[in-house]
């Protein structure tokens, strides 16, 4: 393969893991942070620099694990779960004790997030999607970049809207929670619109 | 017995996992377009959930406080990977459809949450009967949906045709948005529900 129908690659990886295949409003996950966070602006932006962060950085970690150690031993059907998870769970751990002690201003704009990010789907559906494919490092990261800015999207998009929605007459069925799930019902609807945009 | 059964009813309705406690609705919503998924998702998530709470309650008196966390998801994962490698073998055209739903039951809140607030304080028995009721619990809902969902947007269940063929079916309903859309009606009607319970007291 050339180098420049990589590149055309890359840009359909991106395109598609960002908008077409929007990670929550066609695939599905992350929704505990979606309609949990999404009450007020600043939280969305916080949880989505974090998400950002931990996705692309655990993305490179578990592509060395699983081409390094588990392909080469024949053990991924059996241990690929459990040492992502463990390995994703320690690295956020890790980089919280580090930002707490390194830089308390980062902490508190991105630190309160991570403990809620060591269970997020997001995370550990990044690394699957990415060995499900058979991509390689840099499509890992291209994948991975794409995933969390179309779950920065959608977090901001539906954080947006929810501070409209405070002050407009909701009916009384959807108040609080329903609401914010038809809401994203109607986004999504939108969303479909962009499928078939790359062949 | 009673107390077995009523545990096992706790999870069916009033502590119901997906309705009541709103966790876990990831997999709810993406796996709610065909009847057969739903049961696919079910039967993963029981063969996930049941054999945790009994591993968890049996070794919780020798699991230190305070690297407890890990050790549930370590089991948890164990036995993910156990069940994926089942519906892999056994199921494998619905398998590939949602396979990634069922590699991530690994980090589905429901389980771990049971294993932190039930199996970590129960005894193995009741634990075990716990697991059977959440797993209901959520098959119920899960299929619930399900079958709404691909009887009016496709018009069959579970494959089978059931309604007459003169019946156009609503495609928007196994699309994305449906799943959406279902969910805030049914959290809608809930809270609707319990509001006017709560006006009642």
């Amino acid at each position: 393969m050339s180098f420049s129908h990589y590149l055309v690659d890359l840009a359909k990886i991106f395109v598609s893991s960002s908008i077409i295949n929007n990670i929550i409003l066609i695939q599905f996950l992350g929704l505990c942070s979606y309609i949990g966070l999404t009450d007020n602006m600043s939280s969305s932006i916080g949880m989505s620099f974090a998400v950002i962060f931990v996705t692309v950085s655990s993305s490179i970690l578990t592509w060395v694990i699983d081409h390094w150690i588990l392909i080469p031993s024949h053990l991924q059907p059996v241990l690929q779960i459990t040492s992502f998870i463990l390995v994703i769970g320690s690295f956020v751990g890790l980089v919280q004790i580090y930002l707490k002690k390194a830089s308390p201003n980062l902490y508190k704009a991105m630190g309160i997030y991570l403990p809620l990010i060591a269970t997020n789907c997001i995370i550990l559906g990044v690394t699957f999607i990415n060995s499900m494919n058979n991509y390689d490092f840099i499509q890992s990261i291209v994948e991975a970049i794409g995933i969390s800015l179309g779950y920065t999207l959608a977090m901001i998009m539906l954080a947006g809207i929810r501070e409209r929605l405070r002050n407009s007459d909701v009916p009384q069925f959807f108040k609080g929670k329903a609401i914010a799930f038809m809401v994203s019902g109607i986004l999504a609807l939108a969303f479909l619109g962009f499928q078939g945009m790359i062949k | 017995m009673k107390k077995y059964l009523k545990i096992i009813w706790d999870g069916i309705s009033p502590a119901n996992p997906v309705l009541i406690i709103a966790i876990g609705l990831c997999s709810v919503i993406a796996v709610s377009n065909s009847v057969k998924s739903a049961l696919l998702m079910t039967f993963s998530f029981g063969l996930v959930l049941i054999p945790s709470e009994i591993i968890i309650s049996t070794i919780r008196k020798l699991i230190p406080d305070e690297i407890r966390v890990p050790i549930f998801v370590v089991v948890i994962a164990a036995f993910t990977t156990m069940s994926v490698l089942l519906s892999r073998a056994y199921f494998t055209a619905i398998y590939d459809v949602i396979k990634l739903y069922i590699l991530l039951i690994v980090v589905n809140c429901i389980i771990i949450g049971r294993a932190e607030a039930f199996a970590y304080v129960h005894p193995v028995v009741e634990s075990l009967f716990d697991g059977i009721g959440m797993t209901i619990g959520y098959g119920w809902v899960l299929t619930a949906i399900a079958v709404v969902r691909e009887l009016l947007g496709k018009g069959t269940l579970a494959g089978i045709q059931v309604l007459p063929q003169s019946f156009q079916p609503a495609l928007i309903m196994i699309l994305p948005p449906a799943g959406f859309l279902m969910i805030g009606i049914l959290v809608g009607a809930l809270e609707t529900y319990l509001r006017k319970k709560g006006d009642k007291k």
